[in-house]
């Protein structure tokens, strides 16, 4: 370490906070959070968003600006808790949610392209492309798109999510822990599912690929 | 660029301290929602009547030599009908299985299997015994908007045998229960436009989107199936019809809720779906009126009324096949 090394240490923590207030910039919050009592989104989610999945805590790259501000507004408005995001979001302006989701969604983070229909081995893949209709369940991808890849702001992307995560939706859709969204969509599929139906389709999406995102990318 | 590096860096150790005091701050437990949100009622669909209807045979039972490689291609081609026979579609994001849910499967919802065993059979649409190969070009025809393969081409080998496969064990009969979509009785009201715009807007714009154009996913593959403009189905295809398309809504829709719709509320949607312009008719022969007369002299075809001033058909897009070869 240089000598002078303190002295710019300093220097930047205080340019950076000024940078952080000055502007509602997306990827400040993600590196420092908003400088009001907001953490950095990478604390938990990883850099760059990928969520160090064995935690629970979510992949946020990639998914849809739209998705991850409406999840957001939901925490601050209370539609969906957790006792983390909850006071963050409530910190976060709406401007600021705006910007935070614009930036994860911006990381980029498309699916590979489908190139050959795959054949179902696995439970979690047959849930996940073909559903199980004897129970009226449609296929995640019907929703969800090919591959986990994500359909619109309603519909996140799945493919490369932390295993635990979707486990820990899924379960909080059956309990009624969490709002059972568009339609009740969510809460009755959950609810057709067994406990290994949950791991199985859980670890799937997880396995499935993404593109790297690239830090250097701003949206 | 020195500072900037150092200002960088600053950045990832604070980062990364803040990380540590924060991983240190939690308790150890997941990162599960732990709240008290309101249930609410679940909806019980009664989409789930298969007790009695055949049972095509499962997907890991497919043969495993050449013929089963046939029967794959005809699977894929039904599930991805964009990336495995693009030749014979028109600019639609419709694959079969938009129609035919389950890859083909699933009774009330014109499974293959179902189709199978009811051709050869004669069609007042075209008023000759078809066979089951002709049935499928009629659907790349008029329901895929494209151009019929000719008769023996892969695609409609693969097609027919993937077909033939699901119904192994059925017996040949044109009424096998689970057949095409299920009859809707009559609404009590009269079918009415203003009241499925609203049906449409509560059950179906999430996924259909406001303008019915649908949704491809975040790479861009079809994914919820445009209901009607230039990417849907064109005006000669079985869902214009309103008998057809509130038999599929009443049965299969949303996604999932099959059932849930009342009567009223299918044949409405159904209505306020099929008064909106899509592809012309391929068989149009130059004028919409002289077309229904033809083809559409039903009330359960709105091709050639006129709806809110528009009569419809006389803004359809143009024949598919005349912009045919950009894709």
């Amino acid at each position: 370490m240089s000598p002078n090394m303190p002295l710019i240490l300093l220097v930047s923590l205080l340019l950076t906070t000024v940078f952080t207030s000055a502007f509602a910039d997306g990827a400040a919050i993600a590196l420092n959070g908003n400088g009001q009592g907001a953490p950095a989104c990478f604390t938990c989610h990883g850099a760059p968003g990928e969520g160090p999945p064995a935690n629970g805590f979510p992949r946020l790259t990639g998914l849809s600006a739209g998705y991850l501000q409406t999840q957001l507004n939901a925490f601050a408005n209370g539609q969906r808790q957790n006792a983390m995001m909850t006071p963050i979001a409530q910190t976060l302006s709406e401007k600021e949610r705006v910007e935070v989701a614009r930036y994860f969604s911006g990381l980029g983070g498309s699916r590979a392209a489908v190139e050959a229909a795959p054949v179902m081995t696995s439970l979690g893949e047959q849930l996940a492309i073909q559903g199980r209709w004897s129970q009226g369940l449609p296929s995640c991808t019907h929703c969800h798109g090919t591959m986990g890849a994500g359909v619109g702001p309603v519909f996140p992307a799945l493919a490369g999510q932390s295993s635990l995560y979707l486990e820990n939706q899924l379960r909080a859709w059956q309990q009624g822990t969490r709002a059972p969204g568009p339609l009740g969509l969510m809460s009755l599929i959950a609810s057709k599912l067994s406990d290994a139906d949950i791991k199985a389709v859980a670890a799937y999406f997880s396995s499935l690929p993404t593109k790297t995102p690239s830090l250097k990318k701003t949206p | 660029m020195k500072t900037q590096t150092s200002v960088r860096l600053t950045i990832i150790i604070i980062a990364a301290a803040a990380g540590l005091i924060f991983m240190m701050a939690r308790d150890g437990s997941d990162n599960a929602e732990t709240v008290k949100v309101k249930k609410t009622p679940t909806i019980t669909a009664s989409a789930t009547k298969t007790a009695g209807l055949f049972q095509p045979p499962l997907e890991q039972d497919m043969p495993k030599n050449e013929f089963g490689k046939t029967i794959k291609m005809g699977e894929d081609i039904f599930t991805n009908t964009a990336l495995y026979a693009r030749q014979y579609i028109g600019p639609t994001n419709l694959n079969c299985r938009s129609c035919h849910l389950d890859a083909g499967r699933l009774a009330h919802s014109a499974p293959l299997w179902a189709a199978y065993v009811g051709y050869p059979a004669f069609r007042s649409k075209n008023k000759h015994v078809n066979t089951f190969s002709e049935r499928l070009q009629g659907c790349f025809k008029y329901s895929m908007n494209g151009k019929a393969p000719p008769l023996g081409d892969p695609v409609l080998v693969a097609l027919e045998s993937y077909s033939y496969w699901l119904a192994s064990g059925a017996p040949i009969d044109p009424k096998i229960p689970g057949r095409g979509y299920p009859a809707v009785p009559e609404p009590p009201l009269p079918r009415d436009f203003e009241r499925g715009r609203l049906v449409y807007e509560q059950h179906c714009s999430l996924c259909h989107g406001d303008n019915g154009a649908g949704q491809l996913d975040a790479n861009g593959q079809p994914n919820f199936p445009a209901l009607w403009g230039a990417k849907s189905f064109n005006w000669g295809a079985g869902m214009a019809s309103l008998k057809n398309a509130s038999g599929f809504i009443k049965a299969n829709m949303p996604l999932g809720l099959g059932g849930s719709l009342s009567d009223q509320q299918a044949w409405d949607v159904a209505t306020f779906m099929n008064s909106h312009e899509r592809p012309q008719d391929p068989r149009f022969n130059g004028s919409v009126a002289a077309t229904r007369a033809k083809y559409h002299n039903s009330p359960n075809d709105l091709y050639g009324t006129t709806v809110n001033g528009q009569l419809l058909g006389s803004g359809a897009v143009a024949p598919q096949t005349r912009q045919k070869g950009t894709r």
